[in-house]
């Protein structure tokens, strides 16, 4: 049973009484690679914690369209800064399967695999915390990918990188939104927003400004703050 | 200076005859000690590792209350543990006491401490590091825990062997517990406590030189079979 659709009614998250995002209303239906857009502060981080579960929903509910044990095992999550276990890139690559019970022959098989489609197929018996910020990167996204998750969220997954590594990233992306994997992901990367979104959510002091395809978006977004936004202003 | 170099040659002596007294209490210090050592960590280890990522309405004050037992007086553990196990004792119909058994007893309750309190330093900065990641894979209490403890393991080795250091050169506990009895309680340091009120000061010191002997030997060993220095590794 799929995911999707995703409904989102009055969401919010406060912390010590100051409310971080919402009230939220969304409805997300998998769309393909839903971008998370705003200036600094606005909320993204937030709302995908909060979305995948990891952050705690003070008020409102959000609803899958399955249970919400089977939506955790289908969501993987990518960070900003990459955390690595203290582990080689193979066992890290083996962590979520083994989580899973997935047999120790098989999950290297699979682990080798995806190595493989990152490009780190040479680099499996180094200790993931001496590889580079890009490697990092790659290798924490194709540990979130191993499970083969319906939904992976990924907040600023290149913010850190280099253009190479940036191309990498995205290429591996590409190929799990063509394999039919939702993605829903945060940008400050305008041409970045432009390369991967299928639709954009615009979002200002944690509330939703704007939720619409991606090309609408781009070629003529409704809210002031939004044209703002793109013309690359200061949006306060 | 003249006990010293009496207290040298007599160990030099000790080991190269193999003395049969010697290597008899030297094998009890080792089996007592590593005995303990080993229940020790497989309480205090997973305990550090509950601490660390469980949040319960109690924890802050037991993570004191373990840190402030680090300094228990082995003297006051031996005096309990002689109580709970003497004669008319609770435990006194398992006729433990002046046995193996009781020392091993007495240096678990006085090592546990130690080694949760350095282990748990360990596992909640290890902790910190990894809660996001492991939160978003939707981890059991219990899955995070191992993976804790066996990314941390080189960390928990140092804070076992810090246990170790404790048990093998404790004597007030062990002697109140074990009555330092020939052929069956006499480990090295209630040896060495003997000796020294005899006025036996070569022995005892000879003693004492096999005992640090003993300790980095057995640290060392455990260094090398774990590779702990090894390039790369943790």
């Amino acid at each position: 049973m799929s995911l999707f659709p995703l409904s989102v009614r009055g969401a919010q998250t406060s912390r010590r009484g100051k409310v971080l995002v919402g009230p939220l209303d969304l409805d997300l239906r998998g769309a393909g690679v839903t971008i998370v857009m705003g200036p600094n502060g606005s909320g993204k981080t937030t709302l995908l914690r909060l979305l995948h579960g990891a952050a705690r929903l003070t008020a409102g509910q959000i609803t899958w369209a399955c249970d919400e044990a089977q939506a955790r095992r289908e969501q993987a999550f990518v960070f900003q800064r990459p955390v690595m276990l203290r582990r080689s890139v193979l066992e890290n690559l083996m962590y979520p399967l083994q989580l899973r019970g997935v047999a120790k022959p098989q999950a290297r098989t699979q682990a080798e695999d995806w190595a493989t489609r990152v490009g780190l197929d040479g680099m499996l018996g180094r200790h993931a915390t001496h590889l580079s910020g890009g490697e990092q990167q790659k290798l924490a996204l194709a540990r979130a990918m191993i499970t083969q998750p319906e939904l992976l969220f990924l907040d600023e997954p290149t913010a850190a990188l280099d253009g190479r590594a940036t191309r990498e990233i995205e290429a591996v992306l590409r190929a799990a939104r063509a394999s039919g994997m939702q993605l829903i992901m945060s940008t400050h990367d305008l041409g970045q927003a432009r390369r991967l979104a299928d639709e954009v959510i615009f979002l200002l002091h944690g509330a939703v400004q704007e939720h619409t395809p991606a090309r609408e978006f781009f070629d003529a977004p409704k809210s002031i703050q939004a044209r703002a936004f793109l013309r690359g202003d200061i949006v306060e | 200076m003249g006990d010293l170099w009496a207290g040298l040659s007599e160990a030099f002596r000790l080991l190269v005859t193999l003395d049969s007294d010697l290597v008899e209490i030297t094998l009890r210090s080792l089996q007592v000690t590593l005995s303990a050592l080993v229940i020790g960590s497989a309480i205090a280890l997973p305990l550090a590792a509950f601490l660390a990522v469980r949040r319960f309405r109690w924890r802050r004050s037991v993570i004191a209350v373990l840190n402030a037992l680090m300094g228990l007086p082995p003297v006051v553990v031996g005096l309990v543990v002689y109580i709970l196990l003497s004669r008319s004792g609770p435990f006194g119909v398992l006729g433990l006491l002046f046995t193996p058994t009781a020392m091993i007893i007495a240096q678990v309750i006085i090592i546990v401490p130690l080694i949760a309190s350095i282990a748990h330093q360990s596992l909640r900065d290890l902790w910190s590091e990894y809660h996001d990641l492991l939160i978003s894979m939707n981890v059991t209490q219990g899955q995070k825990m191992r993976t804790l403890l066996w990314d941390a393991r080189r960390a928990l080795l140092t804070a076992s062997l810090a246990g170790f250091g404790r048990a093998i050169g404790e004597v007030g506990a062990i002697m109140i517990v074990g009555g330092n009895i020939e052929h069956a309680t006499r480990v090295l340091t209630t040896a060495i406590a003997l000796e020294t009120g005899k006025g036996d000061f070569a022995l005892a010191l000879g003693l004492g030189i096999v005992l640090i002997g003993l300790a980095i030997t057995v640290n060392l060993a455990i260094h090398w079979l774990t590779k702990t220095e090894q390039e790369g590794r943790w």
